[in-house]
């Protein structure tokens, strides 16, 4: 198979202009914000089924997405909301969907743990683990046979690699030298369950990559432009035929797997020493040390807060789904018909 | 009209298909350079290349995922599962994705994969290799689940299956592979036998015989036993197990008044007990006698020396008709 090389779209880089550092501040707090919004609906059991939050590992989802172009493929897993926020989806449909209404992004039909948005490039959040990397293996496949250019991120969990999917993807990936990111955002719990406890190896993602000929690679998932320098570095190799990459970002979810678990099987000392590595205000701190103004990234917190607003409003304006909505789309004509 | 083996119209299916429409890809283990265990796609990958005729590793949930992927960007892959009982490992990615998928999408993300599953027992093989686990994809909503039986409908169904926009489950009866008929390759789609309709292949008056895969052959050769004695039965090839051509299947069984259902699967929540519920529903009135089933035991399958008396033969069928009259 060839690949078309296309150096100049994202190259590697060591240096981000100011505003696209304010961008990267921008994006983790519109998904912070976004996700306590998510939990102040739920405790007001307007968020009906789970979710799954993301607060604490925003740096991640931003990073990887500043270092992608529009069009590439992105696969995410149930605690994806803000990895749409990211790749451009608009807030009040995200939102809307939590709430089961019918305005909603996938129009109540999918929930909080099956957000697609293909016309973004988002194709599918997976609930089952590890069923995402086979699959967007194969949409990388896709881009490289059509020679599109096209570079598959594919984000996963720490628990994730000790399901065999995620070494049948690794393998797959490598033999077919695939245009593929595999992102491991290991926030050090498998749901309740500290990963390390159940885990042959250390690192879980990059101590497995030699078995698969790949580099380990380890960055500090809470640093936005460590995870975007790593991440700039595979899109490229990725686009330019040099064949998968797998990363291993280390984070840590603040709240509990999912609903309403306040997370109390994690050490105390653990948990306050991740929270003096929030990934936001350490990276508002540094960029005020940089010499932008507070201010500026004020107005940022103001902004999105009235984004917020707007979406959650959009999203209790919704109807809730009609009956019907039950009965469509089981087969390609759109009906569920016994026989069609 | 053309000789051909089943196993050959697959192939010549298979080549068509790939022939019509260059987003069909064809994947699976030993399929390429071997032309798979059974020879089903034997010469493609010399005549389409090693992009379009995959040798994959050994691992069907990967398989299954990547074809999943591919037809999301446009593909239209047919993965070859190499023997039934190996389908499990890939039973995560069909029953979790590949059937939710579309519905889950709203339509946007449609998945026309082809999933080819050699079935059945006779060949002397073993558990993992002689299995018929359709009732597993039947229960599963959003996925077509289709068994061919014979060489025409090999060739036919197979390139149905593969324009088909809809995930389809394909159960091909491997102790027929080798059997033959004469094949017109050269006839139009739009004569054939549509897709998702079974077939009466032997008219009858006094009982329906269902069958449908590799138990069409001994359905008609029951059929044509109990004629000598002069019982008419009807046989139906289902040719697709979901759905299921409930009006045709109904209508011979209000013309006959009994039903035998036959199939290699175990008989305690297999297809036929669905199909007997329905039977019984819709066609009370016309029924002479309880709706009865013939399968296989409720057993993991037998070794080889044991699958003689497992698999449902021309005996067993003929018990159940000599039942069916007895009420």
């Amino acid at each position: 198979m060839t690949f078309t090389t296309d150096p100049l779209t994202n190259p590697p880089t060591d240096s981000l202009s100011t505003a696209d550092q304010i961008d990267l501040y921008r994006q983790m707090v519109r998904a912070r914000q976004f996700e306590k919004r998510c939990y102040d609906l739920f405790l007001q059991n307007l968020v009906k089924g789970t979710t799954h939050l993301y607060i604490g590992q925003e740096a991640i989802a931003t990073g990887v997405s500043a270092a992608m172009s529009e069009g590439d493929y992105t696969f995410v897993t149930y605690r994806g909301h803000a990895h749409l926020l990211v790749r451009g989806t608009p807030m009040g449909p995200i939102l809307a969907e939590m709430l089961g209404r019918s305005n909603g992004l996938m129009s109540g039909k999918g929930g909080s743990m099956h957000l697609i948005d293909a016309s973004r490039g988002v194709l599918g959040s997976y609930a089952i683990i590890g069923a995402q990397l086979v699959i967007a293996n194969g949409a990388a496949w896709a881009a490289q046979y059509k020679e599109t250019g096209q570079v598959t991120v594919c984000f996963f969990g720490d628990g994730a690699t000790n399901i065999g999917a995620f070494h049948e993807a690794m393998n797959f990936a490598v033999i077919w030298n695939l245009p593929i990111v595999f992102v491991c955002e290991n926030n050090q719990y498998m749901e309740y369950t500290p990963i390390r406890s159940v885990t042959a190896v250390d690192r879980p993602a990059a101590d497995r990559a030699g078995a698969y000929g790949l580099d380990p690679v380890v960055v500090d998932g809470n640093d936005v432009e460590a995870v975007y320098g790593t991440a700039a570095a595979a899109v490229h190799k990725a686009r330019t035929g040099g064949g998968p990459t797998l990363i291993e970002a280390l984070t840590y979810r603040h709240g509990g797997h999912s609903r309403a678990d306040p997370g109390k099987y994690r050490p105390d000392e653990e948990l306050q020493a991740w929270l003096a590595k929030d990934p936001i205000p350490n990276y508002r701190s540094a960029l005020i040390g940089r010499g932008v103004a507070e201010r500026d990234l004020d107005l940022i917190d103001a902004q999105t807060r009235h984004e917020v607003d707007e979406a959650t409003e959009m999203a209790k304006s919704g109807g809730l789904p009609a009956d019907e909505l039950l009965w469509t789309n089981l087969w390609s004509d759109g009906s569920s018909g016994w026989r069609t | 009209m053309t000789t051909l083996t089943l196993a050959k119209a697959m192939n010549l299916g298979l080549r068509k298909a790939m022939e019509d429409d260059p987003k069909v890809l064809i994947m699976g283990e030993d399929i390429g350079k071997l032309g798979g265990v059974f020879r089903v796609t034997d010469g493609l990958q010399k005549d389409f290349g090693e992009d379009r005729v995959i040798d994959t590793p050994l691992a069907e949930s990967g398989i299954i995922g990547t074809a999943i992927g591919l037809a999301i960007r446009g593909y239209r892959p047919v993965c070859e599962i190499q023997f039934d009982g190996f389908v499990f490992p890939a039973a995560d990615q069909i029953i979790t994705q590949l059937a939710k998928m579309p519905l889950r999408s709203l339509g946007k993300l449609k998945l026309p994969v082809v999933v080819r599953i050699p079935c059945g027992g006779g060949i002397g093989a073993v558990e993992h290799h002689s299995e018929s686990p359709e009732a597993y994809f039947t229960h599963t909503a959003g996925l077509r689940v289709v068994a061919c039986s014979n060489p025409v409908d090999a060739y036919t169904m197979i390139q149905q299956a593969v324009r088909s926009d809809d995930p389809v489950i394909f159960f091909e009866p491997k102790r027929r592979y080798w059997d033959k008929a004469e094949v017109d390759t050269s006839s139009a789609p739009d004569t054939w036998h549509p897709f998702d309709t079974g077939r009466v292949v032997r008219q009858g008056a006094d009982l329906t015989m269902l069958a449908y895969g590799p138990m069409v052959k001994t359905a008609l050769e029951a059929a044509n036993a109990a004629a000598e004695e002069g019982r008419s039965i009807e046989v139906v090839d289902l040719r697709s197990l979901n759905p299921v051509d409930m009006p045709l299947v109904t209508e011979s069984v209000r013309k006959t008044g009994r039903c035998v259902i036959v199939h290699e699967a175990p008989v305690y929540s297999g297809l036929g007990g669905e199909l007997a519920a329905r039977i019984t529903e819709q066609c009370f009135y016309n029924l002479e006698a309880p709706v009865l089933r013939v399968g296989g035991f409720s057993t993991p399958y037998p070794p080889s020396r044991l699958e003689e008396h497992y698999l449902p033969d021309l005996d067993r069928v003929l018990d159940a008709v000599d039942r069916a009259f007895g009420y």
